[in-house]
């Protein structure tokens, strides 16, 4: 019963936090909203006994992305220039789509038999998150941080040669 | 987990973010817009990941995977936001639909 | 014949000048510019004088062997062995080619060293040499091979040399032209030649002795007798032997200037004098009486032949006589002379004195030869002039010259006991002997004439005032040593080479008859030889008519030109002038056959040189025609198919790239439904697929 009444909750929170992204005009509504958003999503992990994945959530999402995500938008709009940032455009085909997504994926969604497996005792996964990654998933852990190279590389040079300029 | 919260829970509502994230890409002018949007797409995704592995025997498979994604997306969205700023300087918008000049 | 003795060294005999010629020729020009004329001259001469040496060996050795076994033989190599002939190179010594060996090369070596000083400011000096020398190598190679293909290589190659040898001064377009004449002409005769070759070797092969060596011949002539000449395959009625020989005279009419083939002999005077003498006196000429003796059995099967041949003889020693009476120019006066003398030959062949007509070969090279040399040596003195108007007592200034031109003119007038005498009167005895009146009485006439135009020759050159020009008049002087001693030398033969012969009726001392009596010993020609009248006393009195008459011949002479009571302008003008004018002119022989023969092949030669450049040049037009216009029509599918479709191409691709242009809108929001769209399909067909 209380199980029930979390998930809704932190549902109701995502939900609502992703609308607010979706539907405000002004940007920074939206920025915070989808603080709102990542929190909701934290929970949700926290439901499905991904205490790691909900905590790198927080700490990368929530403190890195948003972040950045805030400053970006400070950086590049006025925030006393709210009519004109934000508006959405062509909202018609987009509610179609989407709308049509969402439909043929409820549908599949509720008209497949998903095997459920046996229940089992959640634990705490970090350890067994480290072993994995420095054992069987070592090579795509190596490759990711050679991704994260990259990308800050490659920020720093595309951020740098707009300032030269 | 108890109360009848079944993996279909979990995938409507992922769904539904899923659609909201489609939708915010779709409509945004703002540059920063359509990135809050594909990390919502993102997020959706992840939440559909670690429903599988709860729900498909306790294996952590989904939940390493989650951690990648997460961590592609950090990366993307850096990229992105220093390409937005690039484009901030340039065009002095980041109105997506002012910047047409490699209009064919 | 059936076992000649093998003699290596005869090989060297026909080598030596080959060698000279060799030398001269790779290396002469360099050998004249770097020693001088002397190197030349010493290769030159030296070569023919040490071949003349090998020979006189080679008689001496000949005549210490028994009569009848003088027979040598030099068998190189295996030439070829083609469809039944089977050739050697081989040699074949035998008193015939004896004879002539020592001719060619004792003569031929004389007018070598004569050429050292009469060529002396030639710059192609090395060049003379060598084309003598190789003539003289032909020639030993006409009259030393074993079988008849062999000797015609050699005829061939005296021919080659002659035409070099007249054209010698090639930048005078007429001396060139003169060379081609002869060439030609002597090529008609050429061909009946080879035809007869053929045949011969034709009827020899059907009776089972396929052979081309002489005295193999010789030993299967008689089965032929009767043997009907085959066209192909169709027998005719005519005799092979009677074609094969007629057609052999007919080729030594070319080679040996009888009618009517002799146009080209006067017009080889182009060539130096020493040219004139070897070739066109002592040897080359010789070729045909050379082959009609060796080839004597076969000639005595044929009556009709051997008449052919001395009414040839005596026709040509006739007409020609009469052409010489005209000349003016000195070596033409001599060339008709040898025309004329050459009939004597071949007429005392044809009636079958075989033995006379080659010893008259032999005193006509010595006095022939005389004659030339002398004339070139007035000619040399005269600075060039040949024209005997312009000439005139001379004997004063040049009295070695005279003396031996004098010797040989009486030699060839037939005055006892010169050598001519002796030669040509057996032959004008032989011809009544075996019952030829009119070849007699031909011949008879012709030795009146030639006693007549010789001496007018010496009496208008040496005798009388001097009717050149002052320039001239000094320049006259006698000859250089290299050529007086040579003069005195064959002056000195000319005196006593008749001596190996005299005739019956005053002593029986024929050393040269015997000497040649073993090749004319088959048994056809014994029964020709050996017919006829053998009175002596008649042979004496026949003697007399004949000497009667070059006493004649002279009398006119002397009176005309030496003492001047008669003028020959008198005979000239005579019945209006025109037998003057046509005996002037040579009887318009040279353009008789130039209308009758040349023009019409000139004629068809233009006829088809037309055909070939319209008709077959324009088909070869039409065809390149064709295909310009096909690759014109190929050049518009090109331009406007191809082109076209490349054009096209290029046009379809910019259209369609305006047209995709418009997709690249530069609007995100575009792009994003783009992305989306396509992830849509790619998902709908794999769900679709998976259905």
């Amino acid at each position: 019963m209380l199980a029930q009444a979390i998930f809704y909750a932190l549902a109701a929170l995502t939900v609502g936090s992703a609308a607010l992204v979706a539907f405000s005009r002004n940007i920074v509504y939206s920025t915070f909203a989808l603080l709102g958003a990542f929190m909701g999503v934290v929970g949700i992990y926290i439901l499905l006994a991904a205490d790691f994945v909900a905590m790198v959530q927080l700490l990368v999402y929530v403190g890195g992305i948003l972040v950045l995500t805030i400053f970006a938008v400070m950086l590049t709009a006025g925030i006393g220039d709210v009519k004109v940032s934000n508006r959405a455009v062509g909202s018609g085909p987009a509610i179609v789509v989407a709308g049509v997504a969402a439909i043929v994926m409820l549908y599949a969604v509720m008209r497949t038999q998903w095997h459920q497996a046996a229940a089992f005792t959640p634990a705490p996964t970090t350890y067994a998150i480290g072993n994995a990654f420095l054992g069987d998933y070592v090579l795509p852990f190596e490759v990711a941080s050679l991704v994260l190279l990259a990308a800050l590389i490659g920020a720093i040079v595309i951020s740098r040669h707009e300032v030269r300029e | 987990m108890g109360g009848g919260i079944t993996l279909t829970h979990f995938l409507v509502l992922s769904l539904i973010i899923f659609s909201l994230g489609l939708f915010t890409v779709l409509t945004r002018r703002n540059a920063i817009g359509i990135l809050m949007g594909v990390e919502l797409i993102l997020n959706s995704a992840n939440i559909n990941y670690l429903a599988f592995a709860f729900y498909g025997g306790g294996t952590y498979d989904g939940q390493i995977f989650a951690i990648f994604v997460i961590m592609l997306a950090a990366a993307e969205a850096v990229i992105g936001l220093a390409v937005v700023l690039a484009i901030y300087q340039n065009f002095k918008t980041i109105d997506v639909d002012a910047t047409e000049t490699l209009r064919g | 014949m059936d076992h000649p003795i093998a003699v290596t060294f005869i090989r060297l005999i026909v080598a030596l000048p080959l060698a000279g010629a060799a030398i001269n020729f790779i290396a002469g020009a360099w050998l004249q510019k770097t020693f001088g004329k002397r190197a030349i001259s010493l290769i030159g001469c030296g070569v023919v004088i040490a071949a003349f040496l090998l020979a006189v060996r080679a008689f001496f050795a000949m005549i210490a062997i028994a009569p009848e076994n003088r027979f040598m033989l030099d068998d190189l190599w295996r030439w070829f062995d083609v469809g039944g002939l089977n050739l050697d190179i081989a040699f074949w010594l035998d008193p015939l080619s004896m004879v002539m060996t020592l001719i060619v090369t004792g003569v031929g070596g004389l007018i070598h060293i004569y050429s050292i000083g009469y060529m002396h400011d030639d710059d192609g000096y090395w060049r003379f040499f060598g084309w003598l020398n190789l003539f003289t190598f032909a020639m030993l190679v006409l009259v030393l091979g074993d079988n008849l293909w062999l000797m015609f290589v050699g005829w061939e190659g005296v021919g080659l040399c002659s035409f070099a040898l007249i054209g010698f001064w090639y930048k005078v377009t007429a001396n060139t032209t003169a060379g081609n004449k002869a060439f030609i002409v002597n090529r008609v005769g050429d061909l009946a030649f080879v035809i007869a070759l053929y045949s011969l070797f034709a009827g020899l092969q059907s009776i089972g002795h396929a052979t081309l060596v002489t005295r193999e011949i010789a030993r299967y002539a008689p089965r032929l007798a009767g043997m009907p000449l085959n066209f192909a395959g169709y027998q005719s009625a005519y005799p092979l032997v009677g074609f094969v020989t007629l057609l052999m005279f007919i080729g030594a009419t070319g080679k040996s200037a009888q009618i009517p083939l002799y146009v080209w002999l006067p017009d080889a005077m182009a060539g130096p004098t020493p040219v004139s003498a070897l070739i066109h006196a002592a040897t080359m000429v010789t070729a045909g009486v050379y082959m009609v003796a060796r080839l004597n059995f076969l000639f005595s099967m044929s009556p009709f032949t051997m008449g052919v041949i001395a009414v040839v003889g005596g026709l040509t020693a006739l007409f020609a006589a009469t052409i010489g009476v005209a000349q003016n120019d000195i070596k033409k006066v001599l060339a008709y002379s040898t025309v004329s003398q050459l009939g004597y030959m071949f007429a005392a062949l044809g009636v079958g004195a075989y033995a006379a007509g080659v010893f008259h070969l032999m005193t006509h090279a010595f006095f022939k030869a005389c004659l030339f040399l002398g004339s070139g040596s007035v000619i040399h003195a005269m600075g060039g002039e040949q024209d005997m108007r312009k000439m005139g007592g001379l004997r004063h200034k040049m009295p070695v010259t005279f003396v031996t031109f004098m010797a040989a003119t009486l030699a060839i007038s037939g005055v006892p006991p010169f050598a001519g005498f002796m030669s040509k009167d057996e032959i004008i005895w032989q011809a009544i002997s075996h019952g030829h009146p009119v070849v007699w009485s031909m011949l008879l006439i012709g030795a009146g004439i030639t006693v007549f135009y010789m001496f007018r020759q010496v009496y208008m050159t040496f005798f009388g005032e001097f009717r050149g020009t002052h320039e001239q008049e000094h320049h006259v002087h006698e000859s250089p040593p290299s050529m007086a001693y040579v003069l005195i030398a064959l002056g000195t033969l000319s005196v006593v080479g008749g001596l190996v012969k005299i005739p019956e009726f005053i002593a029986t001392f024929k050393p040269f008859e015997d000497f040649l009596d073993p090749v004319f010993s088959s048994e056809v020609t014994r029964r020709i030889t050996e017919a006829g009248i053998h009175s002596h006393a008649t042979e004496g009195a026949f003697a007399v008519i004949t000497f009667t008459v070059v006493v004649i011949g002279w009398l006119i002479a002397d009176l005309m030109y030496r003492q001047r009571k008669l003028d020959p302008a008198r005979f000239s003008q005579m019945f209006g002038g025109a037998p003057y004018e046509w005996v002037y002119n040579k009887y318009y022989v040279d353009e008789f056959y130039n209308r009758v023969i040349i023009q019409p092949y000139m004629f068809a030669t233009r006829a088809l040189a037309w055909f070939d450049t319209n008709i077959v040049d324009g088909v070869v037009n039409l065809a390149a025609r064709i295909i310009v216009f096909l690759s014109w029509l190929s050049g518009l599918f090109d331009h406007y198919v191809v082109d076209g479709l490349v054009d096209f191409s290029a046009n379809l691709t910019l259209d369609v790239g305006g047209r995709l242009r418009r997709l690249q809108t530069g609007s995100i929001n575009g792009y994003l439904y783009g992305i989306l769209a396509a992830v849509m399909l790619i998902l709908l067909v794999r769900a679709v697929v998976r259905a």
